[in-house]
């Protein structure tokens, strides 16, 4: 049992079902970031736990009490809006105090914890001005300090960076890490952008259509994506998805796909399991870094495979040159060092590290796991 | 070529002023007409009146039309002046005004920020409210008022105008917190504010532009209105009431000045009004459709 338990919820407009069975058990101190593309239910999951939208079925459960139907205030929970709904008619003071006044705490008291996050935050010297006057950042700021004031055990955040242009929203990010880090409250942070979500959270739920298609560390997302959605969704550039077919040579699988001119080659597998696929279609997914130059490929690897493909077009992006290619009649894209002596039209022989390789089911679209 | 253009671009746009300036004072003008009429010959005898040009400035200056409208002259049968039905219009309008303003706001705030199910029903029977006509509800209204005992008094007018009110009140207040961020409630409601303590902690303080419309626009439809004043006044006539019976009476001499000047009482209070408030009207009523 978790510190914030969603079991089974499910959730529908009427007829409509937005929300599938979603069961997610979020640890004390986790920060848990739900991402997918708009219109997927992660706000609507995120007013569930917050109280602000009924639960059609299953239920939410807080320190192991279950707060179906329990109004929002009585939750102890503290949400930061996308718009930051500070109240225009009162300070940032008055705003970051109202929820502890609502609950009756003596003024002596408010005005401690007002002066503890105000100070944390670094926006003391913003207590007495309205929100019209203050700046995009320091909304963000405030609107973060009268979620910390109330003390709450689970922090709802709904794309609380969305509204900051993107310098300030990488900045802010930091801050936000720096403030789990040092506070080691139980987050929930709604997403979109998924460099949000992989830098900030312990743990990513990633959302399509209802379902949780996979919930997971950081880590595991990246490398082991459950699924095509999941592959795609999450990376960028995204992960090259190629249709290839899978070949055993001396009893090893290999991936046989077509290059530029639609001449076969053959990439090995390292997982092994897929030899009892001999035969058949599959997409196997290459993510961008891991198609490099030669001298770039990742020594640790143990199964790096050459391919000599035809370069369609190069990118440098300063840090990096993304070099697009067709494969298997597709575009992918490799990611080579700066400074890679690549050019369009050349042929140029292409380290493919296979270990990271990841091959899909074309007919579930699921993983094939090893 | 550049510089070209834009000289007679500027010199076109200041004769097109001086244009549009002109055109307005005329207006102005025009429409300040009846009022300068009415001023003048309110302090004239009512021997130059008859005698000569309306439009003339008065030879002897004279308050005692102002102090027979306003406290002597004859309104129907009794020599009262205008004094007691004033005091009944501001004792029937403040109420009335204040209390579908207020309605008008809770109504506004249930129908956009607790939503409830047939609840662009309740809103679209509301509006159609605004466009019956009041004839049709007299005899309808006249029979509940007498059931409840409220025919011909102060009150009574002032239930008649709450309820032929509310439909435009909540009109506006209704179209104005769509406007306001839902976010908002919901912070609140997360802060722990209950029903009441949202509408008047969060949304009243930025409701000004909108009351005041509501305000100005219940004020003089209110103090303006005859018909419901002349049906259910009963022996508490409201002001309009006593202006027609002082300027229709057929005994004795037309005293125009007296009159004139009972007329400008009249409409005194709404031109009050619009002096104080009348620069937020406009403001609200755009308000609520240019914000976010
Ligand atoms: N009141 C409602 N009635 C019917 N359908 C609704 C209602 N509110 C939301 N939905 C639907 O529920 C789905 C999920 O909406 P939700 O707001 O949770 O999406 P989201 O993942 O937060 O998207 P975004 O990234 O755009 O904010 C959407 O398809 C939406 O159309
Ligand atoms: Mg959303």
């Amino acid at each position: 049992m978790g510190f914030l338990d969603i079991r089974n919820v499910t959730k529908a407009y009427g007829q409509v079902e937005v929300l599938h069975r979603v069961d997610i058990a979020v640890e004390e101190g986790e920060f848990l970031v739900l991402v997918g593309p708009s219109g997927c239910g992660k706000s609507t999951l995120l007013n569930m736990i917050a109280g602000l939208e009924g639960i059609s079925a299953g239920e939410i459960a807080i320190k192991g009490r279950v707060v179906n139907g329990v109004h929002p205030s009585k939750r102890n929970i503290a949400m930061v809006f996308q718009s930051y709904a500070l109240y225009p008619n009162m300070t940032v003071g008055q705003n970051m105090t109202f929820g502890l006044e609502m609950h009756g705490v003596p003024k002596a008291e408010r005005d401690r914890a007002l002066a503890d996050v105000a100070k944390l935050l670094q926006i003391d010297h913003l207590l007495d001005r309205k929100p019209g006057q203050l700046s995009g950042g320091q909304r963000q700021r405030v609107a973060m300090g009268r979620a910390l004031v109330r003390n709450p055990d689970v922090f709802l955040f709904d794309e609380p960076l969305s509204n900051l242009d993107a310098k300030l929203r990488v900045d802010m990010r930091t801050e936000i890490k720096k403030l789990h880090q040092k506070l080691k409250t139980t987050i929930v942070y709604v997403t979109h952008d998924q460099i949000e979500a992989m830098t900030l959270s312990t743990r990513i739920a990633v959302m399509n259509k209802g379902f949780v298609q996979q919930l997971g560390t950081p880590k595991e997302i990246y490398d082991t994506p459950a699924n095509l959605f999941v592959a795609t969704f999450m990376g960028s550039p995204a992960m090259n998805i190629i249709p290839a077919r899978v070949k055993l040579v001396d009893g090893v699988p290999h991936a046989a796909l077509t290059d530029a001119d639609g001449a076969p080659r053959l990439l090995r597998f390292s997982q092994a399991n897929l030899a009892a696929w001999d035969g058949r279609d599959i997409l196997l997914g290459i993510r961008p870094e891991a198609i490099t130059d030669p001298e770039g490929a990742d020594r640790k690897s143990g199964n790096i495979q050459p391919l000599a493909n035809r370069v369609t077009v190069t990118e440098p992006a300063g840090s990096d040159t993304f070099v697009t290619m067709t494969l298997g009649g597709r575009d992918a894209i490799a990611r080579m060092r700066a400074d890679a002596a690549v050019s369009a039209g050349q042929i140029y022989e292409f380290a493919v590290n296979m270990e990271k390789a990841v091959a899909f089911d074309p007919a579930t679209e699921g993983r094939i796991a090893p | 070529m550049a510089a070209v253009t834009q000289d007679t671009a500027v010199s076109m746009g200041r004769i097109a002023r001086v244009f549009i300036y002109l055109l307005l004072l005329l207006f102005a003008l025009f429409y300040l007409l009846p009022l300068y009429v009415m001023g003048i010959n309110s302090v004239k005898p009512l021997a130059e009146i008859t005698g000569g040009n309306m439009m003339a400035l008065p030879q002897v200056w004279t308050l005692d039309p102002w102090r027979s409208a306003w406290s002597t002259a004859q309104i129907g049968v009794e020599p009262t002046g205008l004094k007691p039905y004033f005091l009944n219009s501001i004792l029937m309008v403040v109420p009335a005004v204040a209390i579908s303003t207020i309605v008008g706001a809770l109504n506004g705030y249930v129908l956009t920020k607790w939503r409830f199910r047939g609840d662009t029903w309740v809103f679209g029977l509301m509006l159609f409210s605004c466009f019956i006509p009041f004839q049709i509800v007299l005899i309808p209204m006249a029979m509940v008022l007498g059931k409840l005992g409220l025919a011909g008094t102060v009150p009574g007018l002032v239930l008649v105008h709450v309820v032929y009110g509310i439909g435009f009140t909540t009109l506006y207040f209704r179209n104005y917190y769509a406007a306001f961020p839902t976010e908002l409630v919901r912070a609140a409601q997360i802060d722990g504010a209950g029903f009441f303590q949202i509408f008047w902690r969060i949304l009243l303080p930025v409701s000004g532009p909108i009351a005041v419309v509501s305000v100005i626009w219940q004020f003089t439809n209110i103090w303006n209105d005859f018909l419901f004043g002349a049906s259910f006044g009963g022996t508490s006539q409201p002001m309009t009431v006593a202006l027609n019976n002082l300027v229709q009476s057929s005994t004795g001499v037309k005293e125009y000045n007296v009159h004139f000047a009972g007329a400008i009482l009249a409409a005194l209070p709404t031109l009050f009004v619009y002096f104080v408030a009348g620069r937020y009207f406009v403001r609200g009523l755009m308000a609520g459709s240019v914000k976010g």
